[in-house]
């Protein structure tokens, strides 16, 4: 090969050895290949030569060209390549820097224990039944076989509320959400199944008693329901709301005014541990019995034709139980630092799917 | 209900542990509240003596005790500080690791003043059993040696405490709880026998009945008893039930009405004055209880008087002025009926709360009187002497006889127990009820007198919105079937519910339907909402004080609790946001909410003028977090406004059908608040951010933002099926404008006329800009409105463009005024 095309070579080389950025690059891309290149210039020489000169540095100088643009390419990739490496290591940050929090909310316990009492019973085809919070005395008391004067009415201090104009009657703030059964015995026709979950109140303030709290009262009016199935219906339900399928469960003969027979129903616990389902303990929770057949009478049913079962539990002590909250009144104070601690989140809502 | 077991043995043979008993006793319904067993609360200590007794080398007031003990204790050394220690004094021994109940220690040997002292020489007052006079309790001469003093002192003798529901009176005295427990198969009843006692000429004293609350009233003269301290076992059966012994006469009457369950009262006759004794109503007259206390009486309390006055508030209290003393030599005896109601309605009016009132209030057993009174004439005269005079009576005994049917398939039907017929009427019969016919598949059974409970017939209280026949109808088998549940109770209660087998509810679905109505299901929507915008759930009280409520809505005398528990809780609330700025302050206080993290919503029931409602209700207050390139930022209207407009986006409302007003109520800052509405009546809710002069009361500085919204007036969106979306091929086309428009112009009326001008072209318009100052003129401001055109088959043409373009503009200069900014 002619001295002068291998100079171009070395002198190419090294010029891209030099050349560190693109534009140092680019110019000696157009410095030797382009339109006023050298060796584009060479080429363009090429016809001063002889016929046979012509054929050989002819030949020469394709090659060249064909390894310069081939050196060229490669060394255009690496200053790109290495412009890229530069940029990302500016770019570089402190990924330990903490992100903006956004505030959280969470679904107070009392509204979550709501929805998971409402799934459980739902799949044993319960409807939700709601009611108002103000009731007359006949909706709170009377129609459930609790006459004035009866040491059951006496016992539950009522809150009272001025009767509303032209009527005598004082109203009450439910001591119970059993109105709702009322409304929806007189309301809906047999067979009958709701849950009525809400507030009630009783004039009552202390360590364990909230002048106002949660029940949820639940009614079955159908022909053939026995004691029976109140037996497995509320068996079932405490199992699948504790988790627990082997949960021990015991049924005690008690007094309603509104039921009978009545009965309380206590779970196994352990009194040193708290733990449910263990230990040699009980703990009542709820309370229920067939529904009295004058409170049937009083809604316009005839018992001689429909009986059926009741029950209520007190909400904030099953959600207590269930998730180890030790003091009532916790659930009304609105403290920050414990709705974080027993709050849900709003994305995993009650589902019998996904589990309780 | 207190009793001890060996009062219980009175009247039931059994040979049941005491665990058995509680078992039995809570499966029965007679629910166990507590047990005291003396055995388990005072183990340990034992009965011992003093061998010697030395002074203490280094302490004036201290002795050396060589004490013995019996076995394992033959020889120990006490260091003792009673007085009354002495050498062969018989006393109650403590060793090491025993537990003093009285003063809550557990005995560790140690030194004192550096002598070997090996447990404890106790009082009484030690053992928490009573009071000494002066140091360690003295045990009499020839006591024996290392006995478990418990069991030599007999007080080992548990004690059940059993609450008893308000339908069993009957339960209310050692007698009934002995029933239940032999019914239920636990003992052997014994029969309660009651000596006569023979009496002699009429009682001079006699009863005028005069009040319809009293239907019978016996009484007899005692002349010449002695009064005085009862009987030790009479002042330890009472003791043991937490009753303080008093005198022979009293602790008497106590004693009957423990064990059988019938009050008596005792006059001291020599205090009467007169020969009559008079059931009456109270005039307005004062009256000084045994209690010590004075009641004013009205007019329809039930009283016994002579004619001094008032002697007893019947039923519930005797006087103080005719009550008996030491000195008592003549006592009149009253044994009588009450009604319940009348009994009720004093006591509760008064404010006085006795054992007799309790037990009247649940009935007592009305065969009981003449009975009761026998049995306190030959206990008074066998205690106390005297020579009592034939009874007194007026009124008659009322007639309590009823019948109960029992059809035996019931106990399956409605009870879920199948159980042979026989058994149920072993049952039955155990309990008192008596056989008066069996015929085929069923029984009639007499009610025994004590079971004021059973076929009651009380009268119904059917709603008054029944149809007539439908009321007839369910009244007609009313009375049968509830004497037969309540048989049918009996039999399961004494059975054990335990026994009747679980059955599956019936499921007419495999998969059930939705448990709540698409209405309902928006609570949960929202709170779900809310969470997830960063809001805390809270759940607050419905009442709150009426000063609080009086800065929201003024107060209405019907929301303001007659009997409230505390000032600060009297009045129903007008709106949750009371609840949610006295939380945010208690929060604040606790130095949280520096994070953006004082919000809270709470979805709840609300009262007052707009009657009562559900309201989802959100405040925001404190300040958000800091952050490189953020400072903190107290919330605005604008949060609040956010907060509103997720909540009705999410329950389906479309946001065009909503428009603002700027006339929230006065609780929100009057320039930076709004209320909601669909159309241009309904009011769906309102934000804001909260008057300054609110804060203030709430002890909140710095701006809170607060939104409301009325769940229930937010109408449910149609459920109709979705008509194909239209996703067309074609780009949008995005234009800016800039409008120059009046201050007073409201931002939604621009942007409801650009949305207006081509209600199919335009699908998107977007505020992205406010502008004032520089060359804007003033009183006016830019807007910067993007409008996004979305053509369906074909492009836009220049021209079409050009069209839309200019009809923005003139849409919005019509409506507005505004003109384009060039």
């Amino acid at each position: 090969m002619a001295n002068d095309l291998e100079n171009l070579k070395n002198d190419t080389i090294a010029a891209l050895q030099r050349a560190s950025t693109h534009s140092e690059w680019d110019a000696v891309r157009v410095g030797t290949l382009g339109r006023s290149g050298t060796l584009t210039g060479l080429l363009r020489q090429l016809g001063s030569f002889s016929h046979e000169e012509r054929k050989e540095r002819g030949q020469a100088l394709n090659r060249l060209r064909d390894e310069l643009t081939y050196l060229i390419e490669q060394r255009g990739r690496e200053i790109e390549a290495l412009a890229l490496q530069q940029r990302l290591a500016e770019e570089t940050v402190d990924i330990t820097q903490p992100t903006p929090a956004a505030p959280v909310g969470l679904i107070h316990p009392i509204s979550r224990t709501i929805e998971e009492i409402t799934t459980i019973f739902g799949a044993m085809g319960f409807h939700l039944a709601e009611g108002p919070d103000v009731e007359s005395q006949w909706h709170n008391f009377s129609a459930l076989n609790t006459p004035e004067h009866h040491p059951a009415r006496t016992e539950q201090d009522t809150f009272y509320l001025p009767a509303l104009e032209g009527e005598e009657e004082l109203r009450v703030l439910r001591t119970q959400t059993s109105g709702v059964q009322v409304r929806t015995m007189l309301q809906e026709k047999p067979p009958i199944r709701i849950i009525a979950p809400g507030r009630t109140y009783r004039a009552d303030h202390d360590a364990t008693h909230s002048p106002m709290f949660h029940q949820c009262e639940g009614l079955v009016i159908e022909k053939g329901i026995t004691l029976g199935h109140l037996k497995g219906c509320l068996t079932e339900f405490l199992r699948a709301f504790f988790n627990q399928p082997d949960l021990p469960v015991r049924f005690r003969a008690s007094y309603f005014p509104f039921t009978e027979p009545s009965m309380e129903i206590d779970i196994g616990w352990s009194r040193e541990t708290g733990a449910i389902g263990a230990g040699a303990d009980w703990l009542e929770v709820l309370g229920a019995g067939m529904v009295h057949a004058r409170v049937l009478s009083n809604c316009g049913l005839d018992p001689a034709e429909w009986q059926g079962f009741a029950f209520g539990m007190g909400i904030e002590r099953l959600a207590m139980l269930k998730n180890g909250i030790a003091d009532l009144r916790s659930f009304y104070e609105s403290d920050l630092r414990w709705l974080r601690h027993y709050g849900f989140s709003a994305l995993s809502p009650a589902t019998l799917t996904e589990g309780l | 209900m207190k009793f001890s077991l060996s009062w219980l043995r009175e009247h039931l043979d059994f040979t049941a542990s005491l665990e058995e008993i509680c078992a039995t006793l809570n499966r029965i319904g007679l629910e166990v509240e507590s047990v005291d067993d003396p055995t388990e609360r005072l183990s340990g200590f034992r009965t011992a003596k003093i061998v010697e007794a030395t002074r203490h080398p280094d302490a004036d007031r201290l002795q050396l005790c060589r004490v013995t003990a019996g076995e394992g204790y033959e020889e120990v050394q006490v260091v003792c500080g009673a007085p009354n220690a002495r050498t062969g004094l018989h006393v109650i021994f403590a060793p090491p690791g025993t537990y003093i109940p009285g003063s809550d220690i557990t005995i560790k040997p140690g030194k004192i003043r550096g002598q070997l002292s090996n447990g404890m020489l106790c009082s009484l007052r030690e053992l928490g059993i009573g009071e000494d006079s002066d140091g360690i309790a003295e045990l009499p001469e020839g006591t024996p040696l290392g006995v478990d003093y418990v069991r030599h002192a007999k007080l080992d003798d548990p004690v059940i405490d059993i609450g008893i529901t308000p339908n069993r009176g009957d339960a209310l005295s050692v007698r009934g709880i002995a029933r239940d427990l032999a019914a239920a198969g636990l003992g052997h009843f014994k029969p309660w026998l009651v000596p006569t006692v023979e009496s002699e000429g009429a009682s001079p004293i006699q009863w005028v009945l005069d009040h319809p609350a009293c239907p019978y009233v016996t009484g007899r003269l005692i002349r010449g008893v002695k009064n005085g301290p009862s009987p030790a076992w009479l002042e330890q059966r009472l003791e043991s039930v937490g009753l303080r012994s008093q005198s022979a006469l009293v602790d008497i009457t106590n004693y009957l009405m423990m064990h059988v369950g019938r009050p008596l009262h005792v006059f001291d006759a020599n205090r009467l004055k007169g020969n009559r004794l008079l059931l009456t109503s109270a005039t307005r007259e004062q009256f000084r209880a045994l209690d010590g206390q004075d009641y004013v009486l009205g007019t329809h309390d039930l009283v016994i008087a002579d004619e001094a006055g008032v002697q007893s508030l019947a039923g519930i209290i005797g006087g103080e002025t005719s009550a008996v003393t030491d000195d008592t030599t003549d006592v009149f005896v009253e044994s009588a009926l009450f009604d319940p109601v009348r009994i009720a309605l004093t006591g509760r009016r008064l404010g006085v709360q006795t054992d007799a009132r309790y037990r009247f209030e649940r009935g007592v057993d009305p065969a009981l009187v003449r009975t009761g009174l026998e049995a306190a004439t030959s206990l008074i005269v066998e205690l106390c002497g005297g020579i009592p005079s034939e009874v007194t009576e007026a009124g008659a005994e009322p007639d309590w006889q009823r019948t109960a049917t029992l059809r035996f398939a019931r106990l399956a039907t409605l009870g879920g127990l199948e159980i042979d017929a026989d058994k149920a009427v072993t049952i039955l019969e155990a309990l008192g009820f008596e056989v008066k016919e069996r015929g085929e598949g069923q029984a009639v059974f007499s009610v025994p007198s004590w079971r004021n409970d059973v076929a009651s017939g009380r009268v119904l209280a059917q709603a008054h919105s029944l149809d007539k026949s439908v009321a007839e109808r369910a009244a007609a088998h009313v009375t049968q079937m509830e004497a037969e549940a309540d048989l049918v109770e009996e039999v399961l209660r004494i059975r054990g519910l335990d026994e009747v087998p679980a059955q599956p509810l019936p499921q007419p679905h495999m998969v059930p339907p939705a448990a709540v109505t698409a209405e309902q299901s928006r609570a949960a929507l929202l709170r779900r909402l809310c969470a997830g915008r960063g809001l805390m759930e809270t759940v607050g009280f419905s009442f709150v004080s009426d000063q609080d409520a009086a800065l929201f809505e003024e107060g209405r005398e019907q929301d303001r609790l007659l009997n409230p528990i505390a000032t600060d809780l009297n009045q129903l609330r007008p709106t949750p946001v009371i609840n949610l700025l006295r939380a945010l302050g208690r929060n604040i206080a606790h130095g949280q909410g520096f994070a953006g993290d004082a919000a809270f919503f709470e979805l709840g029931p609300c009262f007052g003028q707009e009657g009562d409602r559900l309201i989802l209700a959100g405040v925001r207050g404190g300040v958000s977090a800091r952050a490189p390139g953020h400072v903190a930022e107290e919330p605005s209207w604008m949060e609040a406004k956010a907060d509103l407009w997720s909540a009705l986006l999410t329950l389906g409302m479309a946001e065009a059908s909503l428009s603002c007003t700027a006339d929230a109520p006065d609780y929100y800052h009057p320039g930076r608040s709004g209320v909601v509405r669909q159309g241009p009546k309904l009011v769906l809710g309102r934000f804001g951010e909260l008057h300054p002069r609110v804060a203030r009361h709430f002890g909140l500085s710095g701006t809170v933002a607060l939104f409301e919204l009325n769940v229930a007036a937010v109408p449910q969106p149609k459920m109709k099926r979705k008509a194909a979306p239209a996703l067309s091929a074609l780009q949008p086309v995005r234009r800016d404008f800039a409008f120059l428009a009046d201050k007073a112009v409201q931002i939604q009326d621009v942007l409801k006329a650009v949305r207006m001008a081509d209600r199919k072209l335009i699908t998107d318009v977007r505020l992205f800009d406010i502008f004032e100052g520089g060359t804007v003129p003033k009183g006016q401001r830019s807007l910067g409105v993007e409008v996004v055109l979305q053509p369906q088959k074909e492009s836009l043409t220049d021209a079409q463009l050009e069209g839309v373009m200019a009809a923005v503009e003139a849409a919005v200069h019509k409506a507005t005024g505004a003109t384009l900014r060039r």
